[in-house]
C-alpha cells in the first residue's frame, strides 16, 4: 500500500512523539485542545495586564515599560507569557492544519471544521497585530502605518487612513479603538468562530491531558524568564526606525510593503485564504452511503447517539407505532459513514437469527453487519494451524491483509469501532483461537472515537460490552498506522505465542 | 537507561525544541527598514480638487421654468478637477501623481498619501500641485532648501490658506 509522502512525514513526527510523550500525551493528538490551554493562558495573564496597562498615546509606552522592568517577576513574567503562549498557539494551530491536511481529515463531511478553522486562524492572527499595536513602540508604529496602508488599498476605506499616522494625526480615541477591539471585539469574534468550528463534533473536550498542560506552561515560564518580552523604542511619529525585531508568527505580511502595493499582498492572502478553503473541494470526494435506520430492529435504546463521534443522530419520538418511546434518526449531511454506531447497536449480535440474514437496528449499507458475520465465518472456516488467529481491521489504518497467512486472516471494517463485541465472541465460537483488532493509532482514530469505543466496550466499561464468556486472554488490540507492519507482527507474533501458552495449559489440564 | 527517564529526556528535549522556535521566530531575524544614512519623505494630506466648471448665473427665463421652492440664483455642477501633485528632490521626480476625485458624482476630496526613503542630509525640494482643470501647469508650487537628519521624517501637509507645508527639516 501506497502512502503519500506528506502523510508519511506526519507519520514520522507522530512516531517521534509517541516514543517521547507516549499515546497519551502525544501533543499531535491533542492540538486542538493544545491551543484551547493556550488561550487559557493568553486570557488570564491578558486580564492581568489590563489592570496597569494605560490605554493612552503618552501613557502605554511607560506602562508596559513599568510592568516588563519594574515589576519584571510578575507583569513581566506575565507579559513574555502572554506573548509567548500568542506564538505558540499559532505554531499549534498550523500543527493542527497540517496534521489534519496529511491524514486527509478534511474533506468529505469534516469540509465544515476545515472550512471555519481558516477563518479563525486569520481571527487570531489579527488579534496578535492589535496586541502588539498596543505597545505603542517603534514596532507598533511600524505596523499602525502597513496595516493602515493595507486598509487603504481596500475599496471600501477611503484612503485616508495612513494620513492618522503622520505627525499629529493619532490621537487617544483611535488607541482606544484599538484596544476596544483587542480586548473584546476579536475575542467575542474569536469564540464564536471556535464554538462553529467544533459545532459538528460531540463529545468536544477541550482541556488536554494535565501532564501535558503542565509542561507547555512550565517550558512557557521558563521561556519567559530566560528571554523576557520587552519592547522596541518608543513610537516617534517625526521618526522611522531603522531596524526592528519582528513576530514573524504574527507579522510576516508587513516586511512585503517594502516591496509590493498593498493591492498584491492583498490578493496573495486572499488566494491563499480561499485556496485553502477550498481544499474540501479539490477534487470534490464522492459520498459514501451513511449510516440507515432499521425501525423493525431498533428500540431507540440510544447507543449509537451516545457514540456518533459527528453529532450526526438525533432521539426523536417513535413514529411507527411501535411499544418503544423512542427511535433514532440520521443526518445524513452530518454523518461520517463510520459505522461505530452500527457497532454500538445491541440488536448487531451475530447469534440472532443464525441461518437468516442478520438485521440490526442501524447499518451501513456499504458492509452491513451481516457482512461482517459471513466475513468472520469464511475467515475462520479457511484457517489451519495451531493458532488460528482472526485479524480485524480498520480501513484507515494498517492494511491487514498483509499480514495474513495459513492461521491468520484479515477481515477489513470501515472503522474498528463499527466491530460489534459479540462478533468477537462468535469468531471465537466459530473455532479461531484468538482475535485481533487492529484499530488506527491509539488516540489517533480517524473517526475520532473508534478504537476509544472500542477498547472501553472490551473493557466492559462502554455498551454493549465483550461478554464474560470470551476469553479475553484470546482477544488483543492494537493501534497501528498504515507504516506499522513491523510493530503489528511484532505484536501479532507475541499474541501467536500467548495463546499458543494457553494451548498447551488447556492440554495439560485436559491430559491431567 | 530505562524506559521512563527517557521518556521525560525526550519531552524535554521537545519541549525545548518548541520554545526555541517560539523565542527564535518571535523576534528573528529583524528587518532593516532604512540604511544609517536615510531618512524619509512623506506626503500625506487631503485636499479637494476646484469645481470642474465655476458656477453660472441663471437667466430670469430659466428661473421661471424652475418651481418655486427650487430656484437658486446659481447652477453650481458638482464636479471636481483631478488633483496632480507632484514633488523634485534635486531636480529628480520624486513623486508624481494624478488623482481621480472619488464619489459618484466625482465631487469627493482625494487622498494623498505618499512616502519614500531618500538620502540623509541637504537638498532642494520643489512640490506643485494643480488642482483645477481650468489652469495649465501647476497653480501651487513651493521650492525650498531643506535638511533632513537620518531617521527622520520630512513631512509635506497642506493647509488651504497657506499652501504646502513642511515640517521635520531640520
Amino acid at each position: 500500500m501506497r502512502v503519500n509522502p506528506v502523510k508519511r512525514a506526519y507519520l514520522a513526527l507522530e512516531s517521534w512523539f509517541n516514543l517521547s510523550f507516549g499515546t497519551d500525551w502525544n501533543p499531535l493528538y491533542h492540538l486542538g485542545t493544545l491551543s484551547f490551554f493556550l488561550f487559557w493562558i493568553i486570557l488570564v495573564t491578558g486580564i492581568y495586564l489590563f489592570i496597569p496597562f494605560h490605554a493612552s498615546l503618552e501613557g502605554a509606552y511607560a506602562s508596559v515599560e513599568w510592568m516588563t522592568h519594574e515589576q519584571w517577576y510578575l507583569a513581566g513574567v506575565m507579559r513574555s507569557l502572554h506573548r509567548y503562549a500568542s506564538d505558540a498557539v499559532v505554531v499549534t494551530i498550523l500543527l493542527h492544519l497540517f496534521k489534519e491536511f496529511a491524514s486527509g481529515r478534511y474533506r468529505g463531511f469534516r469540509w465544515f471544521s476545515w472550512f471555519t478553522g481558516v477563518p479563525t486562524l486569520w481571527m487570531v492572527v489579527t488579534l496578535g497585530i492589535t496586541g502588539y499595536w498596543l505597545v505603542w513602540d517603534e514596532l507598533a508604529q511600524y505596523i499602525a502605518i502597513g496595516s493602515a496602508r493595507l486598509l487603504d488599498a481596500l475599496p471600501i476605506f477611503s484612503g485616508a487612513m495612513t494620513r492618522n499616522f503622520v505627525s499629529g494625526g493619532m490621537n487617544d480615541r483611535f488607541f482606544i479603538l484599538i484596544e476596544f477591539l483587542h480586548l473584546l471585539g476579536q475575542p467575542l469574534l474569536l469564540v464564536f468562530l471556535l464554538w462553529l468550528h467544533v459545532k459538528r463534533l460531540s463529545n468536544v473536550n477541550i482541556h488536554p491531558p494535565r501532564g501535558l498542560a503542565v509542561g507547555t506552561l512550565l517550558a512557557l515560564v521558563a521561556l519567559s524568564l530566560w528571554a523576557p518580552a520587552v519592547s522596541q523604542g518608543p513610537a516617534d511619529l517625526e521618526s522611522v526606525p531603522r531596524a526592528l525585531q519582528i513576530d514573524w508568527f504574527y507579522l510576516n505580511v508587513y516586511p512585503l510593503l517594502e516591496v509590493w502595493p498593498p493591492q498584491q499582498i492583498w490578493m496573495l492572502t486572499t488566494g491563499i485564504t480561499v485556496l485553502l478553503m477550498l481544499l474540501p473541494w479539490l477534487p470534490p470526494k464522492k459520498k459514501e452511503p451513511v449510516a440507515v435506520v432499521d425501525l423493525e430492529h431498533c428500540n431507540g435504546c440510544g447507543i449509537c447517539f451516545e457514540d456518533c463521534p459527528f453529532d450526526a443522530i438525533t432521539v426523536q419520538a417513535r413514529t411507527d407505532g411501535a411499544r418503544y418511546e423512542q427511535e433514532v434518526v440520521v443526518d445524513p449531511d452530518l454523518c461520517g459513514s463510520c459505522g461505530i454506531c452500527a457497532g454500538a447497536c445491541p440488536a448487531s449480535n451475530p447469534f440472532r437469527s443464525a441461518r437468516d440474514t442478520l438485521e440490526t437496528g442501524i447499518d451501513m449499507p456499504q458492509q452491513p453487519v451481516d457482512d461482517m458475520r459471513r466475513q468472520t465465518r469464511e475467515a475462520v472456516a479457511a484457517l489451519s494451524g495451531d493458532e488460528k488467529i482472526v485479524v480485524y481491521g480498520c480501513a484507515h489504518g494498517l492494511d491487514v491483509d498483509r499480514v495474513a497467512r495459513a492461521d491468520t486472516a484479515g477481515v477489513r471494517l470501515i472503522c474498528s469501532g463499527m466491530l460489534p463485541p459479540t462478533l468477537v465472541e462468535y469468531a471465537l465460537k466459530q473455532g479461531a483461537d484468538g482475535v485481533m483488532v487492529v484499530g488506527c493509532r491509539e488516540n489517533d482514530c480517524y473517526y475520532r472515537f473508534g478504537n476509544r469505543w472500542l477498547k472501553a466496550r472490551f473493557a466492559g466499561e462502554r455498551k454493549p460490552t465483550l461478554r464474560a464468556r470470551a476469553e479475553r486472554q484470546r482477544v488483543c488490540v492494537h493501534g497501528a498506522a498504515e507504516t506499522d507492519l513491523r510493530a503489528v507482527e511484532r505484536d501479532l507474533e507475541r499474541f501467536r505465542a500467548r495463546l499458543a501458552l494457553l494451548r498447551a495449559e488447556r492440554e495439560e489440564w485436559v491430559a491431567s | 537507561m530505562s524506559r521512563q527517564p527517557l521518556r521525560f529526556l525526550l519531552q524535554a528535549f521537545n519541549y525545548a525544541l518548541f520554545m526555541a522556535i517560539v523565542c527564535y521566530f518571535a523576534t528573528s531575524p529583524s528587518i532593516r527598514i532604512l540604511d544609517d544614512d536615510e531618512a524619509v519623505l512623506t506626503i500625506a494630506f487631503a485636499h479637494a480638487g476646484q469645481l470642474r466648471e465655476p458656477c453660472r448665473r441663471l437667466s430670469q427665463e430659466e428661473l421661471n421654468q424652475l418651481p418655486a421652492n427650487m430656484r437658486r440664483l446659481e447652477d453650481c455642477p458638482r464636479e471636481r478637477s483631478p488633483v496632480t501633485i507632484e514633488a523634485r528632490l534635486d531636480g529628480e521626480i520624486l513623486y508624481r501623481e494624478t488623482l481621480q476625485p472619488p464619489g459618484l458624482f466625482e465631487d469627493g476630496g482625494v487622498d494623498i498619501y505618499f512616502s519614500a526613503r531618500i538620502p540623509a542630509g541637504d537638498h532642494r525640494l520643489a512640490l506643485g500641485l494643480n488642482d483645477s482643470v481650468r489652469e495649465q501647469g501647476f497653480n501651487l508650487r513651493l521650492e525650498r532648501d531643506v535638511s533632513i537628519a537620518p531617521a527622520r521624517v520630512l513631512l509635506v501637509g497642506f493647509d488651504q490658506k497657506t499652501g504646502f507645508v513642511v515640517t521635520g527639516a531640520e
